[in-house]
């Protein structure tokens, strides 16, 4: 069996990983940057496997590197990646650096409904880097911080800007930045699961991409859906899994 | 007819003629990517690609003709504007719907921010003094619409000579009589701007003009329920677009070639996109020229698109108007009861649209259907939740996009509209 990897292509994040069958055999990752086509070489020291499999926003930039590779949507790859982590999911959540999809899984990891984001930022992963960074704390600090709120303050803003906006002026009114940090994540919450149950949420429910890394918003999904998600090991993996397992199981 | 002549009938009509230099680069280059690169078209596509490229040229200078020889120039935004009462009064009559962004800022002083790009755009090509079309009108047709639309007009009318048409909101007897009195207003005006009467047989001629037309555009839609798919979607669309602008008698004439042509093709098994390739159907929003951002995203995601739900597709073609009167109030009967047909969406109940959408999708053999709301646009973004639970009830496939007229959103709807594709296939 030859080996086939998988190549995620996000908005700030690229994720390789490599199976042979059904078995992963490895997994690199490397930050986007403005550079993505010199940090997708970098990953490949020994130049591009003999088949591969791409997906992300910049799958299309990548056949320029790649003419030989084949492309998937980021839904279907983090369906099949979902599905074989977890075959039983019926539901699947992907929040990304800068895309949220809400997919209903149909058997052998099949896409059913779904739904994505509009163009704007607003309840992704951009959306907590940004606040974060408006605290002056990298994203795990803030989630950490969050952890602690007991009393969020709602947050009405969806926009990113203005949910800024909004968490300055709570602080001038000396609400607890704890509480500000969990009212935020309750804001980009509340958007995703509003998004999966357009989809006909059902349990169990997978939760991938790189924000299932955060604890908070893992714990606050549970309590708005009211069980716990499944999270894998290394959430932001899942869609270039996917590429990957597709591929394997594709005739060349 | 030379560039320097087509610069100097510009100038006449007083365009802003750098911005609009640049405006038909942009469409040229816009044209040659999403139309010329195609592979397989229809020779009479040829048609298609000649009035394109003569849209601001030739075209402008046979209604100029047409003024000097003393025939006056109507400008529409709408499919309730009958088009039959125009042509009996000797009137041009042409469709000032536009479908790109322009003076948009300018726009903006006129009407709020959250206004459809649609209105945005017909608002914003006046201001800036971009569309020979407008500037070529003796009067401009409004119609009572959606809100986004009745107010524009209102602003629109201090910059225009307007008529403004009272379309009902419901579709009940008094409706119906009230749509009927505002076609005996719109006569009026039209005798009123001609300075002649319009007669029976004029409008009995006209009927038969405009039928024929919508013959010929229905023709062309039953064609496309062949697998493999004889036309693109693009150029379907295409093909009513300039519906609004050509001669229509020529136009007629050209359709029904362009459908022999698809004849052949069908009879010879020949299409566009292999046989199996997904088949989509459009719904929603009309996509003035030069819009085709969405055809394009789906046309390059492995799908092809068998049929346009909307006034610039099926919807301005459906329905005859009944040829049998012989008296003209019994005509102008005919009229008001064939366009209160419509099912547009500003219509409350409007279940006609469903079912009329399942239907055609089944008609054409469609795998499943793409909703399209403009951004901003209310009496759509309801209708496109009420056409998912139809569709869902059908049976059908269902993927309902909202965007505007801008290109920041190509990657992600790719996105969603490729994955929507996989689900197909
Ligand atoms: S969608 Fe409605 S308002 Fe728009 S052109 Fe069609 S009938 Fe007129
Ligand atoms: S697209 Fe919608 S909002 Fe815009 S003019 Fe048409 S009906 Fe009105």
């Amino acid at each position: 069996m030859t080996e086939c990897a998988g190549l995620d292509i996000g908005s700030r994040s690229i994720e390789v990983v490599v199976v042979r069958g059904g078995e992963v055999l490895s997994r690199r990752r490397a930050p986007t940057t403005f550079d993505p086509l010199s940090q997708v070489r970098a990953l490949f020291p020994d130049g591009p496997p003999p088949r591969l499999a791409v997906t992300g926003y910049g799958r299309q930039l990548a056949l320029t590197l790649f003419p030989e590779a084949r492309t998937i949507t980021e839904i279907k790859a983090h369906a099949i990646g979902a599905a074989s982590l977890f075959p039983e999911a019926a539901t699947l959540l992907d929040i990304g650096g800068q895309d949220t999809k809400a997919v209903a899984l149909l058997p052998g990891g099949r896409v059913g409904r779904f739904e994505m984001n509009d163009r704007c930022a607003a309840g992704t992963g951009k959306f907590l880097e940004y606040t974060a960074t408006a605290f002056g704390l990298s994203v795990a600090d803030f989630a950490a911080l969050a952890l602690g709120g007991s009393d969020p303050p709602e947050i009405s803003s969806m926009c990113t800007v203005f949910a800024e906006t909004e968490a300055t002026t709570l602080m001038a009114r000396g609400v607890g930045q704890a509480d500000i940090a969990l009212g935020l994540h309750k804001a980009i919450v509340a958007r995703t699961v509003a998004m999966l149950r357009r989809v006909g949420l059902r349990a169990p429910l997978a939760f991938v991409g790189g924000v299932a890394k955060n604890p908070c918003a893992v714990r606050l999904v549970a309590e708005a859906v009211g069980f716990s998600p499944l999270v894998p090991d290394e959430p932001d993996m899942t869609g270039a899994l996917g590429a990957a397992l597709w591929l394997a199981k594709t005739p060349s | 007819m030379t560039d320097a002549a087509h610069a100097a009938m510009w100038e006449r009509l007083d365009l802003d003629l750098e911005a609009h230099d640049a405006l038909l680069a942009v469409l040229g280059k816009f044209y040659g990517d999403i139309y010329l690169s195609q592979q397989g078209r229809l020779k009479g596509a040829e048609y298609l690609d000649f009035v394109l490229s003569e849209v601001h040229g030739l075209r402008i200078r046979e209604i100029q003709e047409a003024k000097a020889a003393g025939k006056k120039v109507v400008g529409t935004f709408c499919v309730f504007v009958p088009e039959e009462l125009t042509l009996a009064a000797g009137c041009v009559q042409v469709g000032l719907c536009a479908g790109a962004k322009a003076g948009t800022e300018l726009a903006e002083t006129l009407v709020p921010r959250n206004t459809c790009d649609l209105i945005k755009s017909f608002v914003g090509f006046k201001l800036a003094r971009l569309c020979p079309y407008i500037e070529s009108c003796d009067l401009v047709v409004g119609e009572t619409t959606c809100d986004g639309k009745k107010k524009a007009y209102e602003a629109f009318g201090e910059l225009a000579n307007m008529h403004v048409m009272e379309v009902p909101q419901c579709k009940g007897p008094c409706d119906l009589a009230l749509f009927r009195s505002e076609i005996g207003r719109y006569k009026e005006a039209l005798e009123k701007l001609t300075g002649k009467a319009v007669t029976a047989e004029a409008l009995a001629e006209a009927t038969r003009r405009v039928n024929a037309k919508r013959r010929a555009l229905q023709r062309l839609g039953r064609l496309r329920a062949a697998d493999p798919a004889p036309i693109s979607g693009r150029d379907a669309l295409l093909v009513n677009q300039i519906s609004f602008y050509d001669d229509p008698d020529r136009f007629t004439a050209k359709v029904n070639e362009l459908c022999d042509e698809m004849e052949t093709r069908i009879a010879r098994g020949e299409g566009v996109a292999p046989k199996g390739t997904p088949r989509l159907l459009l719904a929603g929003c009309p996509m003035a020229v030069p819009n085709w951002k969405l055809p394009y995203l789906i046309e390059s995601s492995g799908a092809v698109i068998v049929g346009e739900e909307s006034c610039i597709g099926e919807r301005n073609s459906r329905d005859l108007t009944d040829e049998t009167p012989a008296d003209l109030e019994a005509m102008l009967d005919a009229l008001a009861e064939r366009y209160m047909k419509i099912d547009c969406a500003c219509f409350t109940p409007n279940a006609e649209r469903l079912e009329h959408i399942a239907a055609l999708a089944k008609e054409l053999g469609a795998d499943g259907v793409v909703h399209y709301g403009l951004l901003f646009c209310q009496p759509y973004a309801h209708e496109a939740l009420k056409v998912g639970k139809a569709m869902e009830a059908a049976g059908l496939p269902y993927l309902a996009i909202e965007t505007d007229y801008g290109m920041e959103d190509a990657g992600q709807l790719k996105t969603r509209i490729e994955a929507f594709v996989e689900t197909l296939a």
